[in-house]
């Protein structure tokens, strides 16, 4: 069933509910009597949960024995840079109107502001390289070394929320234990595999081999 | 007895102005008629919680700016009992039992006694007083509060000689508050001595002319207009007069980042953001933050000869 072209449809109008559900809002005056403050929690929000399904899709196909999960891996990953990007702009335009001082003062007053930034940059490279044409220019292991910044995203994006709250850090926290869990499978399946017991060595394809179904 | 009819038109059944100056928006098309009905029938159903309080006397101690709506004040709010979240105290606290209510004063002092509700409120003239309020994280309201001067508790049972500070307990019953998360609880504040004495320190009974709702710390709070929000404690259960400076609850969770005074100040900066300036809810660009929030003419004497860089 995961290979039927609607399933990408439907993962595409699921990707954009979000958004929608943000401008409804916004028609209805509903987005609390601060809304550039929701905004920029709505969208980081969204970003932030995109980054975890983004980096669950490789565990999930092995776990569940589902590998056609990747023909939505690169949508998903689109979608974190879409969110992230709706965030990051929140933030220069509608928080500091483009007011380039008071961001850098910014910067090197609030370090959450940096980490998110940098969670943010890292995401550029891989949003720009994520097409078949790049992959095939860059050659599969190039492509997939340089992807793993998304890890980086990852734990960025996490410090950055944690660091932003004022005392309730339950929610990341739990952003910080899927993160957590999803690289530590990665380091499990690393390690294994470097371990000299390693019965079977897996050709690296088949984690990116899905995306050969694209144009 | 104080509270009787409901008498007057009250703040929540006056068409909110955004909704009277977008009148012709208003009657643009059926969506946004059918958005504004929604509009004009929402405020009034959450207002329903206050009844108007009597003989509310205007205030000398009072800003001249742009309000903001009672829908602002009663819908974005830290209280972190009822959530962490600014929308959840509105939806978690509409049945907190606020009645019957009594505040404990006690400690040193030469007349200890229990207040009930209804001697608070009778206690002094009410006076509306409207005061700007400026949360630690950077944003701001200004809220036509309802109340008098903390004093006239404070004197009613006579501070001894040894009493220096004021400490401030909030109610806190886990059954009531579920949600309640991200501080030790019960809410605990405090005040100097001649702080909690200034005429400006409120002891705060109602706002918009009408008595407090839940979210906002009914039955009775305080407001401390020129420190950060978190100083106006709500719901207040006892109030304490103690020699030495007493336990606060975000200095507690947190001593680099919450001192003991929480002045406003927009040269000390919070250690993760900049206080030079915040957001007025309801305006797009944010404002410079004003020293002791704009209070200090009133309220600067107090800390003469103190660092306040040290004691933020």
């Amino acid at each position: 069933m995961l290979k039927k072209r609607w399933t990408k449809v439907l993962v595409f109008a699921a990707g954009l509910a979000p958004i929608f559900w943000l401008c409804w809002r916004a028609w209805n005056q509903n987005l609390s009597a601060n809304p550039i403050e929701f905004i920029t929690r709505y969208t980081g929000d969204w970003t932030i949960r995109f980054i975890v399904l983004t980096l669950a899709v490789t565990p999930l196909r092995k776990v569940l024995g589902l590998p056609d999960l990747i023909r939505f891996r690169r949508m998903i990953g689109l979608y974190a840079f879409f969110y992230g990007t709706l965030h990051f702009i929140t933030y220069i335009w509608l928080d500091k109107f483009f007011d380039l001082g008071d961001m850098l003062r910014d910067v090197a007053k609030r370090p959450f502001i940096t980490a998110g930034f940098t969670a943010f940059l890292l995401m550029l490279p891989l949003a720009v390289t994520s097409t078949a044409g790049w992959i095939r220019r860059m050659g599969g292991k190039r492509w997939q070394l340089l992807h793993r910044l998304i890890y980086v995203t990852g734990i960025a994006g996490v410090v950055h929320y944690y660091w932003l709250v004022k005392s309730d850090i339950r929610l990341p926290a739990m952003y910080g234990a899927l993160v957590g869990v999803l690289l530590f499978y990665r380091a499990a399946v690393w390690a294994r595999k470097r371990s000299p017991g390693a019965a079977v060595k897996r050709p690296v394809a088949i984690s990116f081999g899905g995306l050969r179904d694209n144009p | 007895m104080l509270i009787r009819k409901p008498a007057d038109i009250r703040y929540s059944e006056i068409t909110p102005k955004r909704i009277y100056m977008n009148r012709r928006n208003f009657l643009a098309g059926v969506p946004a008629a059918f958005l504004g009905a929604r509009e004009l029938l929402s405020p009034s159903a959450q207002a329903l919680a206050g009844t108007k309080l009597p003989n509310v006397q205007k205030s000398k101690y009072t800003v001249d700016e742009k309000q903001n709506s009672y829908k602002d004040v009663s819908t974005y709010n830290n209280y972190y009992e009822f959530g962490t979240d600014k929308s959840q105290p509105s939806e978690n606290a509409q049945n907190f039992k606020t009645a019957p209510w009594a505040v404990s004063v006690e400690g040193l002092c030469n007349k200890p006694r229990k207040f009930t509700m209804e001697e608070i409120l009778s206690l002094a003239p009410l006076e509306e007083r409207v005061y700007r309020h400026r949360c630690v994280e950077a944003w701001s309201i200004v809220v036509p509060w309802v109340g008098y001067s903390l004093s006239a508790l404070l004197n009613k049972v006579e501070p001894t000689s040894k009493a220096k500070y004021v400490a401030f307990e909030t109610f806190f019953d886990r059954r009531q508050m579920p949600h309640a998360a991200g501080l030790e609880f019960p809410y605990v504040e405090g005040l100097r001595l001649d702080e909690a004495m200034h005429p400006l320190t409120l002891l705060c009974t109602g706002m918009f002319g009408e008595t407090l709702p839940p979210q906002d710390g009914a039955p009775v709070r305080m407001i401390l207009p020129w420190k950060y929000g978190f100083k106006s404690v709500k719901s207040i259960v006892k109030i304490r007069l103690v020699g030495s400076q007493p336990p606060t609850s975000w200095n507690l969770t947190n001593p680099p980042e919450y001192g003991f005074y929480s002045n406003v100040n927009p040269r000390v900066d919070h250690p993760r953001w900049s206080q030079g300036s915040e957001r007025r809810l309801g305006e797009f660009r944010k404002r410079a933050t004003l020293m002791f929030n704009g209070y200090g003419d009133q309220v600067a004497s107090l800390y003469n000869g103190m660092d306040l860089k040290k004691n933020y």
